[in-house]
Order: structure tokens, then sequence, then C-alpha cells
């Protein structure tokens, strides 16, 4: 920030530089919304057999993304309140020693093939959503891991020592200089892990974790292309919808003036 | 020689410092990074600290607040020891200033400049009365600038709230560490002016960092050089250190001996400065012409309405015009009272001018310095160095 600055000030006080970049997250969610318009229009309108009518009956299909959905929140909750402390931790004095070691082991459970993961997971801790969870968090921790690190690596360290030379205790420094900065670079990690977590919770059914899998995964054993197109395009579409409710928020919580 | 008398009828909010045998040793390296230094600074008084780069005096400075904890050693201020005070409590009473400022970028420059005293348990009022009265202090108009964000300040500005900021909590101590180093020259003779200003005006205990000599001889009441090892080589006034130098050592640093360095000595407001002819903006030109012919004057300052330069015409540009025109000429080159004669000279030749305005309180015009003066101080500071 230092030769950066260019003397353009006539900004209005408060105002943000060039604007909101609306227009790309309008388009995002118009498209989700067609796409599932016409799901809808053609799922009304087709002729299913028995077998295809009830996994697509319209509160059965609410049940399985509702299920879905349980499973990527939890799995989400579970990660930030394990991600972003342990990002702070690893930043922090002497445990900055102890992130290579953590870091690996994220690594390697991003690394791992994720069905291997699950079923794994599924002979030690037992089939259904518990393991599912366990194996989704390993999964997707790391993103929010690596990018609470980058992102308070990356905070120019003078400003660190100006608020400690100011008299702002270490944690005062954390709270209010280090990760607000760090939190565009924290929301994307978030951002992806999520992303991560719809698509990857589609393997719980190998375990009996239920969720959208259930539909491929009986689309394709019973060789019914409605169920496996049904369940492919939903999870596409609600990937999509968290994608974009994730980068609305990034755009909203992104501190002024940077 | 004789003693310069250096604190008569200045107000002094600082207080004194006193270093007993402070040292530094980090594990693993030979010598000692600062090795037993015994300083003492008097309250009210601008130390500049000059060396080589890896001397030690920046870890001394930091130190001073604690950033660095001393090996071994004893920081008093006034009749108190800090050194074992819980050093974030120390911060609060001792302003820092950085390079660039150190500014917040996520937080308005209020809110950066508010920051100390919302630490010490300040009201809300009581803030937002004392941000202002800052940014007014550092020459920042508060209704423009207090909701700005730092990003949109130019390197100047963010140094002068950078300044503001240190000086929240009205702070004895302020420690300054290179704070001038990332900006332009003329921007930082600017700053360095406005440091002058504001210091003879509330009179704190500055510890000033830098690598610039020039900076150290204009702006400090005393200069500390160190070797390596912050070994303090000499301790003394500007002058005697440029007149006699304590060892070869501190000689080849400062470049003494050098005639122009006395440049650096001469303050723009030790010379006869010659009073302009001025004209207002919109009086009549052929008034201020009659005016200035019958002076004797070939050129006329234009000023504003609350007196502060706008341009500097000849009569003959200006006998072309009906009336005095208002338009303010970027490149004016312009000094304040307490410039030395080095940027003096400096500005002139940055504008291809012959002369520059001086400006006093407020910036209002104080006279004219034309290159002849100049040239004559340093005439006249050759024949004192030869006589």
């Amino acid at each position: 920030m230092t030769a950066a600055v260019d003397p353009a000030v006539d900004v209005e006080p408060g105002g943000r530089r060039g604007g909101v970049p609306w227009r790309g997250l309008v388009l995002q969610p118009v498209l989700v919304l067609v796409a599932l318009g016409a799901f809808a229009l053609w799922r009304a309108g087709a002729e299913l057999t028995d077998a295809e009518a009830r996994p697509l009956g319209w509160s059965a299909l609410a049940g399985t993304v509702v299920d879905h959905l349980q499973l990527v929140a939890v799995a989400a909750v579970v990660v930030l309140l394990v991600g972003i402390p342990l990002g702070v931790l690893l930043t922090r004095g002497p445990f900055r020693r102890a992130s290579p070691l953590v870091l690996g082991v994220a690594n390697t459970g991003q690394a791992a093939p994720a069905i291997g993961l699950f079923v794994l997971l599924a002979t030690w801790l037992g089939f259904g959503f518990r393991s599912a969870v366990v194996a989704l968090v390993l999964y997707s921790v790391l993103p929010v891991l690596r990018n609470t690190m980058v992102g308070l690596q990356g905070v120019d360290a003078r400003l660190v020592e100006a608020g400690r030379g100011m008299g702002m205790s270490a944690l005062a420094v954390l709270l209010r200089v280090e990760l607000p900065l760090a939190v565009p670079v924290m929301l994307s990690g978030v951002r992806t892990a999520l992303v991560l977590l719809v698509g990857t919770a589609t393997l719980a059914t190998f375990i009996d974790g239920g969720g959208l899998g259930l539909l491929i995964t009986t689309g394709i054993n019973l060789n019914l292309d409605s169920l496996l197109y049904s369940g492919a395009l939903l999870v596409a579409l609600l990937a999509l919808a968290v994608d974009w409710v994730g980068r609305v928020v990034e755009t909203l919580a992104r501190p002024k003036g940077l | 020689m004789s003693e310069p008398t250096l604190t008569d009828q200045r107000t002094v909010s600082g207080v004194s410092i006193r270093l007993e045998g402070v040292t530094k040793r980090y594990p693993g390296q030979r010598g000692p990074a600062v090795d037993a230094v015994d300083l003492e600074i008097a309250a009210g008084e601008t130390v500049m600290f000059v060396g080589p780069s890896g001397c030690g005096k920046t870890t001394l400075l930091k130190m001073l607040n604690r950033l660095i904890e001393p090996s071994g050693g004893k920081i008093f201020l006034g009749d108190e020891d800090v050194t074992g005070q819980d050093p974030d409590q120390l911060r609060r009473r001792i302003g820092y200033v950085i390079q660039a400022g150190g500014l917040f970028p996520h937080m308005t420059v209020g809110t950066n400049v508010g920051l100390v005293p919302g630490m010490l348990g300040w009201d809300r009022k009581r803030i937002a009365e004392r941000t202002d009265e800052l940014l007014d202090l550092v020459g920042l108009d508060p209704e423009v600038y207090r909701d700005r964000y730092p990003k949109e300040l130019s390197g100047g500005q963010q140094q002068r709230v950078g300044v503001a900021r240190a000086l929240a909590a009205d702070p004895p101590v302020l420690l300054m560490d290179e704070p001038f180093g990332a900006v332009d020259p003329i921007t930082r003779q600017r700053l360095q002016d406005e440091l002058l200003r504001i210091q003879e005006e509330l009179g704190k205990t500055i510890v000033f960092v830098t690598h610039d000599f020039d900076e150290a001889v204009k702006l400090g009441d005393r200069i500390v050089v160190f070797d390596v090892g912050a070994r303090v080589v000499q301790y003394d006034t500007p002058e005697a250190i440029l007149a006699e130098p304590a060892e070869d050592y501190v000689a080849d640093f400062v470049g003494a001996g050098a005639t122009l360095k006395q440049l650096t000595l001469t303050r723009v407001s030790d010379t006869d400065l010659h009073t302009p002819v001025t004209a207002a903006v919109g009086e009549d030109s052929a008034a201020v012409v009659a005016r200035a012919e019958a002076a004797g004057e070939r050129y006329v300052v234009v000023v504003d309405g609350r007196g502060r330069p706008v341009s500097w015409p000849s009569v003959a540009e200006l006998s072309r015009t009906t009336s005095v025109p208002g338009t303010r000429d970027e490149r004016l080159p312009v000094v304040g009272l307490r410039s030395t004669l080095n940027d003096a000279l400096d500005t002139m030749l940055a504008a291809s001018q012959g002369g520059v305005v001086v400006t006093g309180r407020r910036d209002t015009v104080a006279g004219v310095l034309v290159v002849e003066q100049v040239m004559a101080a340093i005439q006249s500071t050759r024949n004192e160095v030869r006589g």
C-alpha cells in the first residue's frame, strides 16, 4: 500500500470504488432458476413408471434434497468450527512449527479418493449419517484451513506491528486487524469447501448416509435414466446455488476500504 | 563552544527518557545487536538516531516501547522505571509512527485516529472531538477526510494521519521509525516542515530513526550517531556534529566539512527575507502594476482571501490582464519558515525558478527568498569556515 496510492480521491466518503460486481452475481441464480423451472415442467408432464414416480414425487424429492442439505450443513458447521480456529492457531507463535504437519494431514484427507474415505470410515465408525459427516469434514476442511492461514499470513506484518505498537493486545490485533483483513480470502475458502461438500455428499449414499446420491445410484442400478438425470441435475443446481450464496456473502462481507 | 539553548520559551509536554545499559542479544548471534547503551534524552527534545543499516538503531527504538524486549538494562520514562511494566499499557502512552503511516486499510481515517483513545476508554463524543482536532493539527480538513479510507489518500496524507493517530491520546513520547522514507522528496520536505511546526506547538519528546543525515540535521535538536552494536559514537547538536565530528567514522558518515552541508543548518527564517508586493485575487491590475513599479519590483505575489500565496506573476504578465487572476499555480515554489536553505534551493531547482515564496503561520506569505540570498549565505559560511 505504499506506492500504489493513486491520487484520484473523488470517491464519496465510504463509497465503493467501481461499485459492486452485481451483474456477475445476477446471472448465476437466473440460470439456476431457469433450469429448475425446466425440470419442474418436465416432471409435471412426464409419464413415469411406478418405480420412477415414487422417488420423484414432490414430497419424496423435497425430503431427499433436505437430507442432502442436512449432510452439507452439519459437515459445514464442523468444518468451520475446526478449520478456522485451527488455521488461526497455526499462524500464532510457537504453533507455527506444527503447520506443515497439520497441512500434510489435511492434504492427505483431500488427496485420498473420497469414495475410499467414506468406505474406510464406515467400516470403522459404522454405516450412517455420522460416518458420512466425518468423511465429508475430512474431505473438505483443507480449503477452509488453508485459506484461513493464507489470509492471515497475507496481512502486512507492519500493520500487525503498528497495532501492537499502539498498545493493542495480541488478541485485539487478531480480532480487529488480522481477521477482518483476511476475511475475503477466508470466505473464498469457505465457498470452495461448501461446493465440495454439496458434490461429495452424493457419495454418502454408499454408506447409507442418504441425500441426492440415492437418486443417482438407484438410477444407475435400475437403469432408470430419469432418476439418474434428476439426481445429477439437482446436485449441480444445488452446488451452483450454494456457490452463488457464497459469492453474495463474500461481496457483502468484504471490508470497505480494501 | 557554547551550548545552544534548546528549550527556551518552548512548550514542553514530553518527559525525559533514560536508558541504562540497555542490551539486546539474539540467540545464535555472536555479538549483541545492542550493547549496553546508556542514553539520556531530555523532555521535549527531538533526538535523531542515525547510523548505517544494521547498526541496531531501530532495535533500540523498538526497545523503548518494548516491541522488542531488552535482554538487559533499564528504561525510564521520567523517573518511572518502565522496564517491567505491562507492554500494552506502556505503548498506549507512547506514540508510534512507522513508514507510510501503517494505517489500517479497513478503517476510516477517523476510526484509525480514534483507536488509542478508544482503548483508553474515552467516551465517543470526546474521541470524535479529539479526532477532528488532530486532523486539523496535521493539516487535513476533518469534514473532508474523517470518513475516507486510507487508500483514498495520497502517501503524504496517509503519513499525516499516521502522525495524528500516534498523537491521539496525547502521549508524552513519540517514536518515529523512518516515517518519511517512502514518500517523494517534495512531500517529505513538507512533512518535515509540518512535524517541526507541530513539535513547536506541542513539545513532545521525539525519538526519530532515519538513515538520511540531512533529515536528522533539519529535524533534530540532537543527533545520536551509532556504530555497529548501537555503540553511541557521538551524541550532540547537529551544529556540533558537523563542526567537530568525534571520529573519522562520524566525519565520513555525515560528510562533514562539505560546505553545502551548512545549508542544512541554516533556516529560511534565519535569513533576511525580502517583503514582496502582494496583490489580492480580483484586484485591479493597473493599480497593482503601479504599486509594483513604485516599489521597484518586477514580480508580484498573488494571495487568496486568507493571505495564502496563489501565484507569482511578473509585472509584465500582470499588465496584460485587467484584474488579478485567481488561477492557482500548481508549480509555485513554496517553503516554510522552518525549512532549511537546502530545502529552499532544492525547491527552486525543482521549479526552475530563481526564488521561493516563504510561508509562515497558517500558510500566509511571510516573504520571498531569492537564489542570490542563498548564495550569499553559502559565501558567508565559507568565509567562517576559513576564518
